[in-house]
């Protein structure tokens, strides 16, 4: 008899949460991102610029996963999330075969991604979809403000170089959409690869004016530090990956007066990136990197969208989304029809701030670029 | 393609072999005299890394960070080998397997732990930042000429303690017949301590070199790993000799494979195309030449067991 009274009160109580919690905007955020081993910056300024957005905010429920940046990993994270966990949103991935290989099923299944940073190609274009929304940006995007930059600067000959896996193609793609000089060469290397020797010999011998490359995380540390070693002294131009500040500090000085491109710099001049800088060096006692930008940005846009409608209610909740209507570190910030960013692209240099090695802009590379595969998508 | 290109690239591929000689010679050794498999090794590269940034950064002595990455890693070789690996000896290969991989988790997420997720700066001193002209006007950095030396020299160091001295008679006699060794008298357990942490710190030295060039971050030891593992497969186990060898072999034809690859497909391909090819080829090159290594010499070029 017991029994039967302990299970309906537990059964009454089960129904009075959910009433409870119906009454309320209640929104669950599962984050698969990049904790652990080589890579790991990215990750972690992701989930701290997204917590720092929400923190305080009792709507949230955030539960934060490391995919370890391998993708069957993070296909079992998301799968527990949405069916286990039942989250509204999903957000954090990093690297974009991870994002291709969980975000299409997410999307199907009903739940709201919302990329903090992977942009593909495929997922702009004939692949977009209603619940996929980009606050980054599109690969291509900084790549092709480094293309713009060229033009401006007057390189006639770029030497290009970018590991040889899909987001490299797409740098080398975006690069090429906009320079209008020569390429002198192009060269795929190896994903992960530390030694460019054989490369920088190439360079070297070469009639390049200038270098653009796209080398993620430690790779690009490598390359910069060689490339200062072999006394070249070309200008170098690449986004803001491997020029950003949590990376810089690695680089050492080979990587003063580096010009790179980015939609975000700590010195843009509005008030929502004041707050965000200074906030951030509070919370974590160290400096935003673009990285921990757009995961604030991501989480301020959900607020935003919260503010209008419960997540339940889909539709209204994404036509939210889709208005944007927060305010971005970046400045003006719209998504177009693909659900992708318009917005402008800035070129930086990298200073020295006292000891501190940081970026400033210096242009605008791009005014209110969005991406070359809006019209490849149906959304309207 | 001009003959001075050629001979950089080749001075490359030695300084890259020499480097990973380094790193091979200790998981020859470890796996020769003790049969064990050690998947940590690559921790020890990262751990002498590591200690090297933060000494140089503390004392703004380079050279001090590179002596420190020796006695850091040589350190982090005893302890492990005493708390750890000691027990493993007489276990077969899955439980070294997987008692090392757990060694690299719980090293790469200390040291994540200690030092944050971001890369560390290590660079190389100003003076040894130039280049240097060697005759038929080839122009070659001076810090890699640095490191091929500090290579060879440490070759023929290492063949000197293994062939001539009393140390390398025991550790050969360790490989031959381990029960008859600690027979006749020889502490073997002091002795595998010493070979490991010499190995371990000889990894930790490699690290530091490398990362003055490269970048100093968790995870960094891996890849080098793997290609460890390869080089001491084409060397044969367990010989120094083998080692050195097989490190040449693998960093000249990496190299080279990486340059001359492209410029190969290009009689055949369009431009982009052959770029393509050539450097998916390029990175297979080493696995190509260890399973033709294997086809005619299934225990290595200097392998003294039969596999």
């Amino acid at each position: 008899m017991m029994k039967y009274i302990i299970s309906i009160i537990a059964i009454l109580g089960l129904f009075i949460n959910s009433v409870f919690a119906g009454g309320h905007k209640k929104i669950k955020v599962g984050m698969i991102t990049t904790l652990s081993g080589g890579g790991s910056g990215l990750g972690i300024d992701v989930r701290d610029g997204f917590l720092l957005a929400v923190k305080g905010d009792k709507h949230f429920e955030v539960i934060v996963k490391d995919d370890q940046r391998k993708p069957d990993i993070a296909v079992q994270i998301a799968d527990k999330m949405i069916q286990s966990d039942k989250v509204d949103v999903l957000t954090g991935i990093i690297w974009s075969n991870l994002a291709m290989a969980v975000v299409p099923a997410a999307v199907k299944q009903g739940k709201f991604y919302l990329s903090p940073n992977a942009g593909p190609s495929k997922l702009a274009g004939k692949g977009c979809h209603k619940n996929y929304f980009n606050v980054a940006w599109q690969n291509d995007n900084l790549h092709e403000a480094a293309g713009g930059y060229g033009n401006a600067a007057g390189y006639k000959n770029s030497f290009i170089l970018a590991p040889n896996y899909p987001a490299g193609k797409d740098a080398l793609t975006g690069y090429k959409r906009f320079f209008k000089g020569k390429i002198e060469k192009e060269l795929y290397t190896k994903l992960g690869q530390k030694d460019y020797a054989a490369e920088i010999a190439q360079i070297r011998s070469s009639k390049a004016d200038s270098i653009f490359f796209f080398l993620p995380g430690g790779m690009g540390i490598s390359f910069m530090k060689q490339l200062s070693q072999s006394g070249i002294n070309l200008p170098v131009i690449g986004p803001a990956f491997s020029f950003d500040q949590g990376i810089l500090k690695a680089v050492g000085d080979a990587a003063l007066g580096v010009k790179n491109t980015s939609q975000w710099s700590k010195d843009l001049d509005n008030k929502a990136n004041k707050k965000f800088v200074q906030d951030f060096q509070k919370e974590y006692g160290r400096l935003p990197s673009l990285y921990a930008s757009q995961g604030y940005d991501t989480g301020k846009l959900l607020i935003s969208a919260l503010n209008v409608a419960d997540v339940k209610d889909q539709d209204k909740f994404r036509s939210a989304l889709k208005n944007a209507n927060f305010e971005s570190t970046r400045g003006s910030f719209k998504f177009d029809t693909n659900q992708h960013p318009i917005q402008d692209i800035y070129v930086r240099e990298v200073i020295k701030e006292g000891k501190i090695l940081t970026n400033k802009i210096i242009s605008t590379g791009l005014k209110n670029r969005s991406n070359a595969y809006v019209k490849d998508c149906p959304l309207k | 393609m001009e003959f001075q290109l050629l001979i950089e690239q080749f001075l490359n591929g030695l300084q890259f072999g020499t480097m990973l000689f380094l790193m091979s010679a200790g998981l020859t050794l470890v796996f020769g005299v003790m049969g064990l498999i050690n998947l940590a090794h690559g921790s020890f590269y990262m751990i002498g890394a590591f200690g090297a940034a933060l000494f140089a950064e503390i004392t703004g002595s380079f050279f001090i960070g590179l002596i420190s990455s020796f006695i850091v890693a040589m350190f982090a070789g005893v302890i492990t080998e005493i708390l750890v690996i000691r027990k493993l000896y007489k276990k077969d290969h899955l439980d070294q397997v997987l008692a090392t991989f757990a060694l690299i988790l719980i090293f790469s997420e200390g040291i994540r732990w200690l030092f944050g997720a971001y890369p560390l700066y290590l660079n190389i001193p100003a003076e040894l930042n130039a280049s240097v002209s060697l005759p038929l006007e080839i122009i070659y950095s001076k810090y890699r000429l640095l490191i091929i030396a500090i290579g060879i020299l440490i070759a023929f160091f290492l063949y000197i303690l293994t062939s001539k001295t009393l140390l390398g008679i025991r550790i050969k006699a360790g490989q031959n017949d381990r029960g008859m060794i600690s027979v006749l008298g020889v502490n073997i357990k002091t002795l595998y301590t010493i070979v490991f942490a010499l190995g371990a710190a000889l990894a930790g030295l490699s690290g530091a070199l490398i990362g003055a060039i490269q970048s100093v971050e968790v995870g960094m030891g891996e890849p080098v790993l793997i290609l460890a593992f390869v080089v001491i497969i084409i060397g044969g186990i367990g010989s120094i000799k083998g080692a050195f060898v097989g490190a040449l072999l693998v960093g000249v034809t990496d190299t080279l494979g990486r340059f001359l690859l492209p410029e190969l497909f290009k009689l055949f391909f369009d431009n982009a195309d052959a770029n393509l090819i050539g450097s998916s080829i390029a990175s297979m090159s080493i696995y190509i030449l260890m399973a033709i290594v294997l086809i005619f010499k299934p225990s290595g070029l200097f392998g003294e067991r039969s596999a």
